[in-house]
């Protein structure tokens, strides 16, 4: 793809080096194809009308005015719409998301899709979609997390129990010298992700194009595959770049799946963009939470006891509940420990995955009421959370593979500043007179693995590729998976026309999980390691190459070349071993997935975020003002890269305590503020100063290249040590996210 | 495409002739008018184009001493004129704490008075506003309250006015310069703006064809440049509609208050001035009890139209606080970050 084509601009070349992001300047330009941007000859146009009201039925649309409407080719309804070869709720395992198609006249929540309008105009199917002008029989909907009975969910997250219990926590909370129960709520969220979804779907009899934003893209070409009843093979999905997916994009969305049936309806390639508005409805969210913590320590500040209960929601026709909970299996070294999740189902659709899912929501509840505990006992925040450093994990008695989390305390506590700390609240104040506090929290993520596969092919000419169908989502896969590429062949990282982000490479496993760099990294690595054997295989074995009989072992591949460890004068090209050898090339193969070590290691990245804020005492107006977060998770493959992730993070975390939530009507149970204007994220003046420190720490166990993954453990522990730093300068507790003025007042 | 006829106006009088129509909007940056349009809230069937009409783009100095905006000068234009900013550092402070900069230099100074609320129920074609549809009712009242009004709200509809600008100005007596069938009148930017009462649907003084062609600040406005301020408090830094503005500007003689002049943003349907509160502080020293005082003046009317009355006790707080900032003069450079509570020192070079 020659519009992929990346500049060969670099600071350095292989792992560890800060490379700068080899599509920058195609993105910065305007020059990167993210999938809106095609236009195929014949393409047209659709747009979906999607419900007003949350629950009912629409018993009515005007198709006949849609129709009618000058540049409207078609309109696609429950009457019309081509046939599925699977119901669209049939689900076939975790992964697999109930959508709405368009199946029948039911409204499940506010945004659903009702109708696609299909015009040679964007404007004239915006129009259309108006005219349609739904009338709908309305059901009273349950809003909010009383609007409905809780049950036990059979699963949380993708399959982890509901309930977990280590020791007698009623015994531990009995013996305890202190206790502290509170209870802490944090809102709706939607991804947003800048790029919204968007498909572009072209139809060749049972073949199909499609250009379209994934995270996944063998799972949505299964998922495609099932639902249109085609071979996974006939589908081709491009997905150079992404403007972003937290997640939302982990899955085909509905709405690009009715592009894709639009497509199909009129015979013609369709695109279809979803508006800002429409993303806060068929394309998942983060569920609200209701988390009550109940802790007890003893009198030298050791935790006795953690008890974690989340009530969230899910909606009312399928599951996927935050697994909330979890970061308490992890963090502290409670000798009993309890966590349990119920859950309410809402007319809203389906949670799914947002960055960090379970362990955002979770830690920011968590790392709040470890610092109330703190304060209870009337110790520092950071020496309450030194003395219950969990020195193997307490949920599961593990040990964990490596964690340099108290590297992470003091590395980042000294360049914060932290020991100047007062421990009492109210006590700092800037030279405006406004209140100024500090507070910390804890980050953690688990490091885990997925399945991808990679091939490597050396030629005889002296070129080299690397293909594997990994993902570039803004975190900067197109450089650091090149990295790998080229450390492990030995190769210039411009030497190697490396491909990602089409369908028909090999499975590079989802973008996901922050294990996409540890798994098809690996997978590249492997893929390398077995061309290079090819390669030395063929040298070590041959009497006229300069390499004979140095041994497997006995080589390095670098340069282009493999050179014998032991003599170095002694080297041979790849292009002459293969010309010699009487061969076009060398095709390497790799995968990866989770191994053994994960039976007998706990495996999670580890941080300590440190916070500053301003607050207002008469007004309530508050600023994060400062963030350290120093973090380790394992080998670092780009520092760069890392820190933006990091920064991110932690700006996420800013929003998460801050700004971000959906409002809903409580009598309607519509988002009120579905529009970048109304829904606050942080702004460039809301995030004065980061600073992001990467720890050192060396994983023998996590995987063969030892990466952690570093997308979403920033998001953790910031949140948390901003609304403790909001009461270190104020006093005040504030326990229902996001911290917003009026709370304080 | 949605049906609408677009007439580029050459002159005010063409202008005026052609926005007549029923159903005709003049359309200027377009920055709140196209988004209501894309959104299905806003419906016209003719856009008349004013951003050609000759002369309107001026800030001019008249020899009175006052000044007469041109309606299609931008906002950030605007707010970056020395002169203008030094004569009226609140105006300029409130043109720059509004919307972002890419925002501010497309908008234009009556665009900016013209703009329309932000509540969500007048903005979501599925709810019931009667500002949007006469008589459809209000589904504001039992929703999503939090930044509705607490002054001269009625039942038919709370929802606030979103200008920063307009704050200061309404403080400082401007007066709206508007051309219409009829000749050229000159209203009061205070009575400019109607109350909601029994008919919400009418915005404004205007009447059909009407069009704004200058914004004029008097002679005695300049007077109050060594002691005006407007804060905005928000719900994040920066870009952000505010959840309570003040705009305070004081002309002290002797130590005492000559004349005090103040009004307060995002409480009402209009920008609300203070007569009462500006009569209070009168003759005083300008001291924390005369401030309060003319707080509570300004909020005796106030009461919550939701989930809102912390808007009340804010605003009082605000109008201390920049009635407090205004007494301690202007600075001498507009702050880092305009009318934020959080950074007022000038010399906070980092934003």
């Amino acid at each position: 793809m020659s519009e992929t084509a990346l500049r060969p601009i670099r600071h350095g070349s292989n792992l560890g080096q800060p490379l700068t992001r080899r599509d920058g300047i195609l993105k910065v330009t305007g020059a990167a194809p993210y999938a809106a941007d095609r236009h195929p000859p014949g393409m047209l146009y659709a747009v979906m009308a999607v419900s007003r009201i949350a629950r009912g039925r629409v018993t009515r649309l005007d198709v006949a005015a849609a129709q009618g409407h000058p540049g409207v080719v078609a309109v696609m309804t429950p009457q019309n719409k081509p046939a599925l070869a699977q119901h669209p709720d049939e689900k076939h395992d975790g992964f697999t998301f109930r959508l709405d198609l368009l199946q029948d006249d039911r409204v499940r929540y506010a945004n659903q899709p009702v109708a696609v309008v299909i015009a040679e105009t964007l404007e004239a199917a915006t129009e259309g979609a108006a005219l349609l002008d739904p009338a709908y029989e309305v059901e009273a909907p349950a809003v909010g997390l009383d609007g409905a009975e809780p049950y036990t969910p059979e699963a949380i997250g993708v399959g982890d129990p509901a309930d977990m219990a280590t020791g007698d926590v009623a015994a531990g909370l009995a013996a305890a010298a202190r206790t502290v129960a509170a209870t802490y709520e944090t809102p709706a969220q939607y991804h947003n992700a800048m790029e919204p979804h968007a498909v572009v779907a072209t139809w060749d009899g049972d073949r199909l194009d499609l250009d379209m934003p994934s995270q996944g893209l063998a799972m949505a070409q299964a998922r495609i595959a099932g639902l249109f009843g085609i071979p996974p093979a006939n589908i081709h999905i491009r997905s150079p770049f992404l403007g972003g997916g937290f997640g939302s994009k982990g899955m085909i969305a509905g709405p690009q799946v009715l592009g894709i049936m639009a497509a199909r309806l009129v015979g013609r390639p369709v695109k279809l963009v979803m508006s800002r508005p429409q993303m806060f409805g068929p394309v998942g969210h983060r569920a609200p939470t209701r988390q009550t913590l109940r802790l007890g320590a003893a009198e030298d500040g050791g935790l006795t006891a953690l008890d974690h209960e989340t009530l969230t929601a899910t909606s009312t026709f399928d599951d996927f509940v935050e697994p909330s909970g979890g970061v308490s299996h992890t963090l502290y070294a409670a000798p009993a420990l309890a966590t349990r999740h119920r859950a309410v189902r809402l007319d809203t659709g389906t949670p799914l995955f947002m960055r960090a899912p379970g362990e955002a929501s979770g830690s920011a509840a968590l790392e709040a009421a470890i610092d109330e505990m703190a304060e209870a006992c009337g110790m520092d925040p950071l020496d309450f959370r030194l003395r219950n450093y969990a020195e193997t994990e307490p949920a599961s008695g593990k040990p964990f593979s490596s964690k340099a989390l108290r590297a992470c305390y003091a590395q980042g506590a000294a360049a914060f500043g932290w020991s100047k700390r007062p421990l009492a609240p109210r006590q700092m104040r800037n030279a405006d007179g406004l209140l100024v506090g500090w507070g910390v929290g804890t980050a953690t993520f688990p490091a885990l693995m997925f399945q991808a596969e990679a091939v490597a092919v050396v030629r005889a000419t002296g070129a080299a590729s690397v293909a594997i169908g990994a993902i570039d989502m803004g975190q900067g896969a197109w450089t650091a998976l090149a990295q790998i590429a080229a450390e492990e062949l030995g190769l210039p990282i411009d030497a190697i026309d490396f491909r990602i982000g089409s369908s028909d490479l090999p499975n590079g496993g989802i973008a996901g999980g922050s294990a996409h760099t540890a798994t098809a990294g690996t997978a590249i690595k492997a893929a390398a390691t077995d061309a290079i054997a090819q390669l030395t295989a063929l040298a070590t074995q041959d009497q006229r190459s300069p390499l004979y009989g140095a041994g497997n072992a006995g080589v390095i591949a670098r340069d282009g070349r493999l050179v014998r460890r032991d003599d170095e004068t002694r080297s041979e090209s790849f292009a002459d071993i293969l010309t010699r050898a009487g061969k076009d090339a060398v095709e390497g193969k790799g995968a990866a997935g989770p191994d053994a070590a994960r039976e007998h290691y706990a495996m999670h990245a580890h941080g300590a975020v440190f916070a500053e804020v301003t607050v207002d005492p008469d007004l309530g107006q508050i600023r994060a003002t400062r963030l350290v977060g120093a973090f380790a998770a394992g080998r670092i493959i780009n520092p760069r890269l890392v820190r933006s992730q990091y920064y991110g993070g932690m700006i996420w975390g800013v929003s998460f305590a801050l700004h971000e939530q959906a409002v809903m009507d409580p009598r309607t149970g519509r988002p009120m503020n579905a529009n970048f204007a109304e829904y606050h994220v942080p702004v460039n003046a809301d995030v004065p100063s980061l600073e992001a420190i990467l720890v050192e720490e060396e994983d023998p166990h996590v995987n063969p290249l030892g990466i952690k993954g570093v997308g979403e453990i920033g998001v953790t522990g910031s949140a948390g040590a901003i609304v403790n730093a909001i009461w270190h300068a104020t006093g005040k507790r504030v326990r229902t996210l996001p911290v917003t003025l009026d709370k304080l007042l | 495409m949605i049906p609408f006829e677009y007439v580029r106006a050459t002159d005010v009088a063409g202008a005026v002739a052609a926005g007549a129509a029923p159903g005709a909007a003049y359309l200027a940056a377009g920055t709140n008018l196209l988004d209501l349009m894309k959104g299905g809230v806003a419906r016209p069937t003719r856009l008349v184009d004013i951003t050609r009409l000759p002369g309107l783009a001026a800030v001019e100095r008249r020899d009175d001493g006052g000044v007469r905006i041109g309606a299609l000068a931008r906002n950030s234009d605007l707010a970056h004129d020395p002169a203008f900013a030094e004569a009226y550092p609140a105006v300029a402070e409130a043109l720059l704490s509004g919307a972002s900069a890419q925002l501010r230099n497309a908008a234009t100074a009556a665009g900016n008075v013209m703009q329309r609320t932000r509540c969500a129920y007048f903005t979501d074609p599925g709810s019931a506003c009667n500002k949007r549809r006469p008589g459809s009712g209000c589904d504001a009242i039992g929703g999503e309250t939090r930044l509705h009004a607490i002054l001269g709200w009625s039942e038919a509809c709370i929802a606030t006015h979103p200008s920063d600008f307009c704050v200061p100005l309404v403080a400082l007596d401007a007066g709206v310069e508007i051309a219409g069938p009829a000749g050229t009148r000159l209203v009061p930017l205070e009575s400019f703006h109607r109350l909601p009462g029994t008919t919400p649907e009418r915005e404004t003084v205007l009447e059909p064809g009407e069009l704004i062609t200058a914004l004029v600040l008097p002679p005695e406005a300049a007077a109050f440049a060594g002691h005006s301020r407007y804060l905005k408090v928000r719900d994040r830094t920066s870009y952000a509609f505010a959840v309570v503005s003040a705009a305070a500007a004081l002309r002290l003689e002797g130590g005492r208050i000559a004349e005090a002049r103040l009004a307060l943003g995002g409480v009402a349907l209009k920008p609300w001035r203070s007569r009462d509160a500006e009569g209070l502080l009168a003759g005083r020293a300008p001291d924390a009890a005369a401030f309060r005082e003319a707080a509570d003046a300004a909020l005796a009317g106030a009461r919550p139209s939701g989930d809102n009355a912390f808007k009340i006790e804010l605003s009082r707080r605000l109008a201390v606080r920049a009635l407090t900032a205004a007494a301690a003069g202007t600075p001498a450079r507009l702050p880092a970050l305009p009318g934020s509570v959080l950074a007022p020192a000038p010399e906070a070079a980092h934003v």
